[in-house]
């Protein structure tokens, strides 16, 4: 069970009008592990996990998550968007936005049933926003609304979960609440990929990294990978050149690769 | 009196026909409109309500007489086109939403200002009255117009009681929807359509340029007075009926009055009023909310200052007899603030008066200790944990004692270890 690969990325590379964002980023996760995906303002985070839930289409590669496509799988794994992707001021409660876990392909039309409710209330609970359970989204602090979030990701009873910067503006006691949670879902064997802007946490938070800048640098146990070399590499200094060839694709339209050559 | 009875005893079989073809209308499109609001696309229904104009035309040309099932028909292609038009220059160019609304709105509208023209140029045009279409013209609603527009509402209400859930998640968060495995193309299609459908059955009555306030004016009233989403249609619906039911009244006891323009001008009124009194986000509940937190300071202060001058006095048992001006000494009030606020303290029963002096009753001992312990507890609070001068504190702990909560107290008392009233005030 431990050398399971929870989710594979093959040769992937992803582009925005003209410029690559990922570009020919190419590993395997293990299964039931903390993961961070750390790297600069700009280096296709976001765009990586996006692309592994079916959001934006790779220009080549592909991804595959327990080793078949997402399609055949999505039941098993649950996205938590960033915070600031949602307008919090829509009309609903914390009990309704958590029940959107429970919706899945089959269950669009059909009531909730009490299976659903239990779990909603779980997950409602497990996050400590019982007392807030009818509480209107607006009304929320930018933590709580981020446990929501979570929350909502819960109820999908997932074994992958992918977490987009789940502690962007909240306190540090919410941080830590929030990592104790993922920490219980790795326990009980889940993978949870997360992505990462505080170079400092780093260390506290995972036990696995994948560094990125468009193209991987880096990726494996923490301690391997959280080097001075690799962080250089991901965060300035060598890579300036990489980024150079970047601007000119944008500025000319320059394929990424010829059309003939498959790598 | 008599117009009024007659109106609502439908006295004229025409009435029955305005009034249940506006309410089956006005009520179609504040339910779909709803979620055009919440999708932010509420400029959208301005879009589709202008682009109808050119497949009404079509209809009438394919058709060759006025017939409302072509004339719908063209509608809801071309509206459905306008939005279509709408994505791909947004998605295709650098041109930003709005723009592109602007853009789509003014060509489809000049298409069919086109061949509305033509239409009225050529013999049998000339009998069609198809600049209806333009203004809006309610007494026009026949019996069969009305069975169309109740089918329409029924398509509408049935749609959203049975994919509401759907509806709500894919507004709410879109790209959430997809990785849920929701096929979020189809039911965007599904509420656009919806959406270019009320609006293509209103715009007889209406008018292609007022029809899209019934889409968007109903949604944000009800936004005003509710946060749930099912009170919020709710009221959209019943705003826009009345409304509705208002306009063609209006109609109806002074034949030179349109009925459209009226339906909008009673809808924009009912927002006026919104603006004004609606719970929490009116004007006048948050003016009311300011002048009562301004009270509750003024009436904190006074029982402040009242512990501070027997402190001064250096009795601790908080029972003298004091004047208006020993008070002004402690602290310099407003005259007039000061002597509402003491009568109301007064009539509150935390101050007894006898002639011209003023002293504690029990209670209000009790509160004037809450007060200026909560104050001198924020003080401390500063001090230990920010950096600031001593001479600040005073004036940084001014306000905030109003706005502790008893949660907040204990939570003071727990971090800095302080039991009763600090002695020091800054």
């Amino acid at each position: 069970m431990k050398d399971q690969i929870s989710i594979e990325v093959h040769n992937l590379t992803v582009s925005y009008g003209a410029g690559p964002v990922l570009w020919d980023v190419d590993f395997e996760l293990p299964t039931g592990k903390i993961i961070g995906v750390i790297g600069p303002n700009g280096s296709g985070k976001t765009t990586l996990l996006k692309t592994i839930m079916g959001l934006l289409e790779p220009s080549s590669g592909y991804v595959k998550i327990q080793n078949k496509s997402l399609n055949e799988v999505r039941d098993k794994i649950a996205y938590v968007p960033q915070r600031t992707s949602v307008d919090w001021d829509f009309p609903a409660s914390v009990y309704d936005v958590v029940m959107m876990g429970r919706y899945g392909k089959r269950n669009l039309i059909r009531r909730p049933n009490n299976a659903d409710v239990e779990i909603v209330e779980q997950s409602i609970q497990k996050v400590g926003l019982s007392d807030f359970r009818d509480r209107q989204i607006s009304q929320l602090s930018g933590g709580q609304q981020q446990r929501v979030f979570i929350a909502r990701a819960l109820a999908q009873k997932a074994d992958i979960y992918l977490l987009d910067e789940p502690f962007a503006g909240v306190d540090a006691a919410t941080e830590s609440s929030i990592i104790s949670i993922l920490e219980e879902m790795r326990n009980e064997g889940k993978t949870v990929l997360i992505i990462h802007h505080d170079l400092q946490t780093v260390l506290e938070h995972f036990e696995y990294l994948v560094l990125l800048n468009t193209r991987l640098i880096a990726k494996g146990n923490l301690q391997e990978v959280f080097t001075k070399e690799n962080l250089s590499n991901a965060y300035g200094g060598q890579l300036t050149l990489l980024s150079k060839v970047v601007e000119i694709i944008k500025a000319t339209d320059f394929p990424i690769r010829e059309k003939d050559v498959d790598l | 009196m008599d117009t009024f009875l007659d109106f609502i005893s439908f006295k004229d079989p025409n009435v029955i026909y305005v009034v249940l073809g506006v309410v089956f209308i006005n009520a179609a499109s504040a339910l779909i409109g709803t979620f055009a609001l919440l999708r932010k696309r509420a400029l959208i229904g301005d879009a589709i309500a202008h682009s109808l104009l050119p497949g009404v035309c079509l209809g009438f040309l394919a058709a060759g007489e006025k017939n409302l099932i072509f004339l719908m028909f063209g509608a809801v292609i071309t509206g459905w086109l306008s939005t279509f038009a709408v994505d791909i220059i947004v998605n295709r160019s650098k041109v930003k939403q709005d723009a592109a609304i602007g853009i789509v709105l003014s060509t489809f509208f000049a298409i069919g200002i086109v061949l509305l023209t033509y239409i009225q140029n050529h013999a049998s045009g000339q009998q069609a009255g198809l600049e209806t279409f333009l203004f809006g013209q309610a007494a026009a609603i026949s019996r069969q117009d009305v069975i169309i527009f109740l089918v329409v509402l029924l398509v509408v209400l049935v749609a959203i009681i049975a994919f509401y859930r759907t509806f709500v998640l894919v507004t709410f968060n879109r790209e959430y929807a997809i990785t849920l495995g929701v096929k979020v193309k189809a039911y965007e299609f599904l509420i656009t359509t919806l959406t270019v459908l009320s609006i293509a059955a209103g715009i007889q009555a209406l008018g292609v340029i007022l029809m899209s306030a019934l889409v968007i004016t109903p949604a944000a009233v009800g936004r005003l007075w509710s946060d749930q989403l099912p009170k919020i249609i709710l009221l959209a619906v019943v705003f826009s009926i009345i409304s509705g039911i208002g306009g063609a009244f209006v109609s109806y006891s002074s034949a030179q009055m349109p009925t459209g323009p009226w339906v909008v001008l009673l809808l924009s009124a009912i927002v006026g009023f919104s603006i004004l009194f609606s719970p929490k986000k009116g004007i006048i509940a948050r003016y009311k909310k300011s002048r009562e937190n301004r009270l509750k300071i003024l009436r904190e202060n006074i029982l402040k200052s009242i512990y501070v001058y027997h402190e001064k006095m250096m009795d601790k048992s908080l029972s003298l007899q004091m004047t208006v001006t020993d008070i002004m000494e402690t602290r310099r009030f407003d005259t007039d603030d000061l002597t509402s606020g003491l009568r109301y303290l007064t009539h509150k029963g935390y101050l007894a008066k006898q002639g011209k002096s003023i002293s504690l009753t029990d209670s209000g001992k009790k509160e004037s200790k809450r007060i200026v312990r909560l104050h001198r507890l924020w003080e401390q609070y500063l001090l230990k944990k920010t950096t600031i001068d001593s001479d600040h504190v005073h004036s940084g702990a001014e306000a905030i004692e109003h706005i502790i909560t008893p949660e907040l107290e204990k939570e003071l008392v727990k971090e800095l270890g302080i039991t009763g009233i600090p002695e020091e005030d800054y």
